[in-house]
């Protein structure tokens, strides 16, 4: 994908376009700012990632995007609709992966689909479909406390691609995972992300995964955070785990550890 | 783990009750106390055969009066969870009164309920779901509570209505809460029961202890002791299979 491109597509219609978004919040009766003007947008079908060091408002973000908290100053816009309510359009991946230990992988993976009012059976039917693609064929009817910390990252995703969003909201998906399940991950979700083509906006705190992921990356200042680099990345796709070696991966690799550390 | 469970509790109960039943045996015989004053445990063992027809007789309307209240308790105790959750403000209003109620001691208000209920089985159904109901609707309450706030969250992003959350999230996160509290309740159910039978009833264990005792039998009130001790245990062990299977997934994840 070339610079221009992704350029040309989130100009001509983000699906998420945040704009000057603040958010404080009060802790021990003084307000403590959080987010102090975050401006960003994803595109349709995009990847974009968002950087930020630990407790810089990334998660706080994410919840202004869902609904769940409000901006105290700035405008959120879903999918160029000012009206569009966030539960119509976004599907949210929390940090923690949330699966109900009372359902099995089966059911947890149609929850969304069981709240929209879809029948069980036909939502049941899809999610067998795609038990491979996700890695979890012949685990329909095993409990979340029954599957490895990778398999239950994938079952979280699932249910977060199940739920017919065009928008993915991914905080830290693979936060929790050893370095080698990790690797895996990251490649296992570009090829997810390349056949479903749904807008992801991703956080993390890992400079390469970013990289290697992203069409797009925001990286955001500590505390009152906002936007310190946007920058493109133009490393061609699909892409192989091999390319965290090449110079243009480096180049921005460190481009990014600047922006994080400043002097 | 269930093996093990069986071998570790009873083997050392059971060594412990035959250490006291045998101490208690030659206590009796020792001193040669009157069996109207304290039987020796072989001598309940004879009363408890010759009289098991008429004890299971009986028990048949304690156990009815039990299970009765113990449904009822904790249909009544699901409900309210239930409303309270919808609205927080009935649970404000409503939860300090629920607790308040616990400070009144149910046996003194047994007698307004022969008042108002009569002597059918009717006022000792009202006192085991009035004995059965706190623990149950307690639990039930706390359990709904503890649910991950994060994981109700995610149901709103899904646009689940409150009811859906109810329903999807809090009952069945509560529910290991809620069996815990029902196996409380399980064992105070005979114990009601017999309570309210004392009041005045012409059937069931609480009946047959009064005559009992009035009629200085000691053996035969250590007898129907034994009977509403086994029910009890019966009815535990109920509650627990119940729970085993409503959420397996909760035992196996404890077996971790
Ligand atoms: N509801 C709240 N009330 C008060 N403070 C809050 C609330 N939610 C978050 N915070 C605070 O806001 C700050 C940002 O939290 P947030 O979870 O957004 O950080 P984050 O960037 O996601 O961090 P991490 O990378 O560790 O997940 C933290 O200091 C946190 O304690
Ligand atoms: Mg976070």
């Amino acid at each position: 994908m070339t610079t221009r491109d992704s350029i040309n597509k989130f100009k001509s219609d983000p699906v998420v376009l945040l704009e000057g978004v603040a958010k404080s919040f009060v802790v021990g009766g003084r307000s403590l700012p959080i987010l102090d003007e975050v401006s960003v947008r994803v595109g349709q079908g995009e990847f974009v990632s968002l950087i930020g060091p630990s407790g810089c408002g990334k998660s706080t973000l994410f919840n202004i995007i869902c609904g769940l908290e409000r901006p105290d100053r700035g405008r959120v816009i879903l999918a160029g609709n000012e009206n569009l309510q966030a539960v119509d359009a976004v599907s949210y991946m929390p940090q923690k992966d949330l699966l109900l230990p009372w359902r099995t992988v089966l059911d947890n993976v149609i929850l969304a689909r069981e709240v929209a009012g879809d029948g069980r059976d036909k939502a049941r039917r899809e999610a067998k479909e795609l038990m491979p693609q996700f890695g979890l064929a012949g685990f329909e009817n095993s409990y979340p406390a029954q599957l490895s910390g990778g398999m239950r990252q994938r079952a979280a995703l699932m249910r977060t691609m199940l739920a017919h969003r065009n928008i993915l909201l991914l905080d830290e998906p693979f936060g929790a995972l050893d370095a080698i399940t990790r690797t895996k991950m990251q490649q296992w979700l570009l090829e997810v992300w390349n056949s479903f083509r749904r807008a992801v906006f991703f956080i993390t705190h890992d400079i390469e995964e970013a990289i290697f992921l992203s069409d797009r990356i925001y990286v955001l200042t500590p505390r009152s955070a906002r936007v310190t680099l946007h920058l493109n990345v133009n490393l061609p796709r699909p892409r192989r785990y091999e390319c965290v070696t090449a110079p243009d991966f480096l180049a921005l690799k460190k481009q990014i550890m600047q922006a994080l550390t400043p002097v | 783990m269930i093996k093990r469970s069986v071998n570790r509790i009873p083997v050392s109960a059971l060594a412990i009750m035959a250490v006291l039943l045998v101490f208690w045996e030659a206590a009796v015989r020792v001193t040669g106390m009157p069996a109207w004053f304290l039987p020796p445990p072989s001598r309940v063992f004879t009363a408890l055969m010759e009289t098991l027809p008429l004890l299971l007789e009986h028990s048949r309307y304690t156990l009815l009066a039990a299970l009765t209240g113990l449904t009822m308790a904790v249909l009544v105790a699901l409900v309210l969870a239930v409303v309270m959750a919808l609205s927080p403000r009935i649970r404000q209003g409503v939860y300090p009164l629920l607790v308040f109620s616990q400070t009144i001691p149910i046996i003194t208000i047994a007698p307004l309920l022969v008042i108002w209920f009569g002597f059918g089985i009717m006022p000792k159904v009202v006192v085991v779901t009035l004995v059965c109901f706190f623990p149950v609707a307690v639990s039930m309450v706390e359990g709904m509570q503890a649910a991950d706030a994060d994981m109700v969250k995610l149901l709103q992003v899904m646009g689940a209505s409150r009811w859906q959350i109810i329903r999807l999230m809090l009952i069945p996160a509560a529910l290991p809460s809620f069996f815990a509290g029902l196996k409380i309740a399980g064992t105070y159910a005979m114990m009601g029961a017999v309570i309210g039978e004392w009041l005045g009833a012409s059937n069931g264990l609480g009946v047959f202890m009064t005559r009992a005792a009035h009629a200085y039998k000691a053996d035969s009130v250590f007898a129907a002791i034994i009977i509403i001790s086994l029910i009890s245990l019966l009815l535990f062990a109920l509650i627990e299979l119940i729970a085993r299977l409503t959420i397996p997934w909760y035992y196996n994840e404890r077996r971790k």
